[in-house]
C-alpha cells in the first residue's frame, strides 16, 4: 500500500432540508499524512467527513479522489479506498470481535463469492494492528469502551483502505485510551503510509498527532496548514470564541492552547496581557 | 520420559481462519438439521391422519402414480397441504427475519408492525366481498401490504426511522387493519367459521394446488433476491452510515428488500392467512440455536416452515377440535413477545 491518493473537496457546499452546513468550502487532504478537522460543535466536521466519504451528497461543489467524482465511483470500489468510521457505529447483539471485524471485508467480497484466505488475512492483520487478537472469540457487548472503540478500527483496518476517515474516534474514552488509539492511527500512518483523516475534539491531541490541521468554523475553512501554523492565540479565537494562550508543549514541542475562561485564571500581575473579553457565541 | 510440549499460541491468520471454519461448519450443521428436520415433518404430515399410508404408497403418489385410496386423500388433501405449510412457512420466516434485520429490532416482524395484516385485509375484502379470482386477490393482497409498509415507514420517519416508533405505530395500524378484517367478515354472513379463520390467524384447512401455487412462484422468485443481498443486510446492522462506508448502496438496498419481503408475505398470507407470529418466531429461534455472525436467512426460513408444518399437523390432530394452523402459532408467539417486552424494559430499553 504505497499508492497516495489525492484527495479534495472544491466548492463544497452541504446541507440537510433548508439548512445549509458547508459552504463553498475548498479543502486538499495531504496523501500520506494525518489531517485532524477541528472546529466548534456543529460547524459542519461530522459533515465535512460523511460528504467527503459519499455518505452525503453535495448541494454544490465535489469531493474528487484520484481525479474522479466520488458520488460517481462505484460504492464497493470506493470502499476498497476510502473507509470511513462513522461516529456511533451499531454492533449487532451478541456478535463476536472476529465476527465484526470480518465485516469491514464487504467491500472485497462479491455477491455469492466464498470467504477466502485473503479474508482470513486481513482481519488477522487488523486484530493485531489493534492488539485485539485475543479478544477474537469475545462477545463485543462485553468489551470496553477502548477495546471496543479498537474492534471498529480494526474493523475499518480489516477494509484495507489507503485513506482512513474517523469520525472523533476518541469520544467516550478517557485519557489513556484517548491516547492510545491516536498512537494506534499513527503506528498505521508510519507502517503504511495510509492517510488519515479525523475528526477531533481535543485541539491539544490534534496539534500532538496531526501533521495537517483543518479548522472549521460556521461552514467554512477558516485555516489549514500544520499544528504551529493553525494554533494561534487568533485562530482559537475566531474558531472557538475562547481567549487562550498558546505555549510550546514540554513533552512534544508542537503548541499547546491554555483555554481562558472567566473564572479558573491567575489575576493580572503575572499574566501576559489578559485579553478583552469577548462576547460569548450565538 | 516425557516431554512437555510447550504449545506455542497458533499465528493469528490460523487463529482467525479457525474461528471462522468453526462457526461456519455450526451454522452449516443447523442449516442440514433444520432441512432434515423439515423433510421428516413433510413426510409425516403426508403419511399420517385419520388413514395411515405407508412410505413408499406416500412416494408413489408423489411422483406421479395412481395409488388406490392414496391418490386421493395423499395427492389432493395432504400433498398440498403440506406443500403450503412447507412454503408460506419458510416465506413468513425470511421476509420476518428480513425486516428484523433491516430495522434491527427483533419486535420489527411484518406480523407484528401491521404489513401481514394489510395482506390479510387486503385478501379478505377481495375474497368475500369483492368475489375476485386468485390472481386478482394476490394482486390486491400486495397493493395493500406494500401500502401499509409505506404507510408506516412514512408515519415513523422523521429524520431517519427509529425502530420503536415504527413498531408502535405499525401496532396500532395493524389492530385497524384487524378490524377492517372482522367488519368484512362479519358483512358476509354465509361464509363459515373455517374461512373467518383464515383470515383472522391463518389457517390450512381445505388448501388446493390452486391456492398453493402463487405462493410457490413468489418463493421460488423472491428467495434469491433476498439472498442476494445477504450480505448487504448483514453490514446494514452495522448502521446507515458504517454500511454505507463499506460499500453498500443503503437506499436501494432497503428499497429492493422491503419490497421483496413484503411481496413475500403477501402471497403467503393471500394463500394461508395472516398465520400469527411466525414471521416473528422465526428469526430469533434461528438466531439463538446459529448462533451470531452469520446470516439468518435461510435458517429462519427453515425455523418458519418446521413451525408451520408442525403446528398444522399439531391443530390438527392433537385434540379433540381441529385446530387452525394460526391459533398453535399463535399460542407459541404471544408468550415470547411478553418476554421480549419484558427483556427489553429489564435491559433498560424504552420498549
Amino acid at each position: 500500500m504505497t499508492t497516495t491518493h489525492s484527495l479534495a473537496a472544491e466548492r463544497l457546499t452541504l446541507g440537510y432540508g433548508d439548512r445549509a452546513v458547508v459552504n463553498s468550502l475548498d479543502l486538499t487532504v495531504p496523501p500520506g499524512e494525518i489531517t485532524a478537522i477541528v472546529g466548534a460543535n456543529a460547524c459542519g466536521k461530522s459533515t465535512l467527513l460523511r460528504s467527503m466519504s459519499r455518505l452525503l451528497k453535495p448541494r454544490e461543489g465535489r469531493v474528487v479522489l484520484d481525479g474522479k467524482e466520488v458520488h460517481r465511483v462505484p460504492a464497493k470500489e470506493l470502499a476498497r479506498t476510502l473507509g470511513l468510521l462513522p461516529q456511533s457505529p451499531v454492533a449487532p447483539e451478541g456478535i463476536t470481535v472476529a465476527d465484526l471485524v470480518g465485516r469491514g471485508r464487504h467491500p472485497h467480497q462479491r455477491v455469492f463469492s466464498r470467504w477466502n484466505a485473503e479474508d482470513d488475512t486481513a482481519v488477522a492483520a487488523a486484530l493485531e494492528a489493534t492488539d485485539t487478537t485475543t479478544l477474537a472469540d469475545r462477545c463485543v457487548d462485553e468489551l470496553s469502551g477502548g477495546q471496543r472503540q479498537r474492534v471498529w478500527i480494526a474493523m475499518a483496518l480489516a477494509q484495507q483502505t489507503d485513506i482512513l476517515m474517523l469520525d472523533e474516534p476518541t469520544t467516550f474514552l478517557d485519557a489513556s485510551h484517548q491516547v492510545e488509539v491516536l498512537d494506534l492511527l499513527t503506528d498505521l500512518n508510519h507502517a503504511r503510509g495510509t492517510t488519515v483523516v479525523m475528526v477531533l475534539h481535543d485541539l491539544n491531541l490534534a496539534a500532538r498527532y496531526a501533521d495537517h490541521i483543518v479548522a472549521l468554523a460556521a461552514g467554512r475553512l477558516h485555516a489549514a496548514g500544520t499544528p504551529h501554523e493553525v494554533l494561534t492565540k487568533e485562530n482559537v479565537r475566531a474558531v472557538f470564541g475562547l481567549n487562550s494562550h498558546i505555549i510550546e508543549d514540554p513533552v512534544s514541542g508542537r503548541p499547546l492552547m491554555l483555554p481562558i475562561g472567566r473564572h479558573g485564571v491567575r489575576q493580572p500581575q503575572d499574566t501576559p496581557a489578559r485579553p478583552a473579553p469577548v462576547p460569548t457565541p450565538r | 520420559m516425557s516431554t512437555v510440549v510447550l504449545s506455542t499460541p497458533p499465528p493469528p491468520t490460523e487463529l482467525v481462519a479457525r474461528g471462522r471454519a468453526r462457526r461456519a461448519l455450526r451454522r452449516r450443521a443447523v442449516i442440514v438439521l433444520l432441512a432434515a428436520l423439515v423433510l421428516v415433518a413433510f413426510i409425516v404430515t403426508l403419511m399420517c391422519g385419520q388413514t395411515y399410508y405407508p412410505l413408499d404408497a406416500v412416494l408413489r403418489v408423489v411422483i406421479g402414480e395412481q395409488v388406490p385410496g392414496a391418490t386421493f386423500t395423499v395427492g389432493r388433501l395432504r400433498l398440498p397441504r403440506a406443500v403450503l405449510a412447507m412454503v408460506v412457512g419458510f416465506s413468513f420466516g425470511l421476509a420476518g427475519v428480513t425486516f428484523q434485520t433491516m430495522l434491527r429490532n427483533p419486535l420489527a416482524s411484518p406480523d407484528v408492525i401491521g404489513i401481514s395484516s394489510g395482506a390479510s385485509a387486503g385478501a379478505a375484502i377481495a375474497i368475500v366481498s369483492l368475489s375476485l379470482g386468485e390472481t386478482q386477490v394476490s394482486v390486491i393482497a400486495i397493493a395493500a401490504a406494500l401500502a401499509v409498509a409505506l404507510l408506516v415507514y412514512t408515519l415513523a420517519f422523521t429524520d431517519g426511522v427509529v425502530g420503536t416508533r415504527l413498531v408502535l405505530i405499525g401496532i396500532g395500524i395493524a389492530s385497524m387493519l384487524d378490524s377492517v378484517v372482522a367488519y368484512v367478515l362479519s358483512q358476509a354472513a354465509e361464509w363459515d367459521l373455517q374461512e373467518a379463520m383464515r383470515w383472522l390467524t391463518g389457517s390450512l384447512n381445505g388448501t388446493t394446488w390452486d391456492q398453493t401455487r402463487p405462493a410457490v412462484i413468489a418463493l421460488a422468485v423472491l428467495c434469491p433476491v433476498l439472498l442476494s443481498h445477504a450480505r448487504n443486510l448483514s453490514a446494514m446492522q452495522l448502521g446507515d452510515d458504517t454500511a454505507s462506508a463499506l460499500g453498500v448502496r443503503v437506499e436501494r438496498t432497503r428499497l429492493t428488500v422491503i419490497v421483496a419481503a413484503v411481496g413475500l408475505i403477501a402471497f403467503a398470507t393471500a394463500a394461508a392467512g395472516p398465520i400469527a407470529f411466525v414471521a416473528f418466531l422465526s428469526g430469533p429461534i434461528a438466531a439463538r440455536i446459529t448462533g451470531p455472525g452469520g446470516s439468518l436467512l435461510v435458517p429462519a426460513g427453515l425455523v418458519g416452515s418446521l413451525l408451520v408444518l408442525v403446528a398444522d399437523f399439531t391443530g390438527q390432530y392433537a385434540f379433540d377440535t381441529r385446530f387452525p394452523v394460526g391459533v398453535v402459532t399463535g399460542v407459541l408467539g404471544a408468550p415470547y413477545l411478553v418476554y421480549l417486552i419484558i427483556r427489553t424494559n429489564r435491559a433498560g430499553g424504552s420498549l
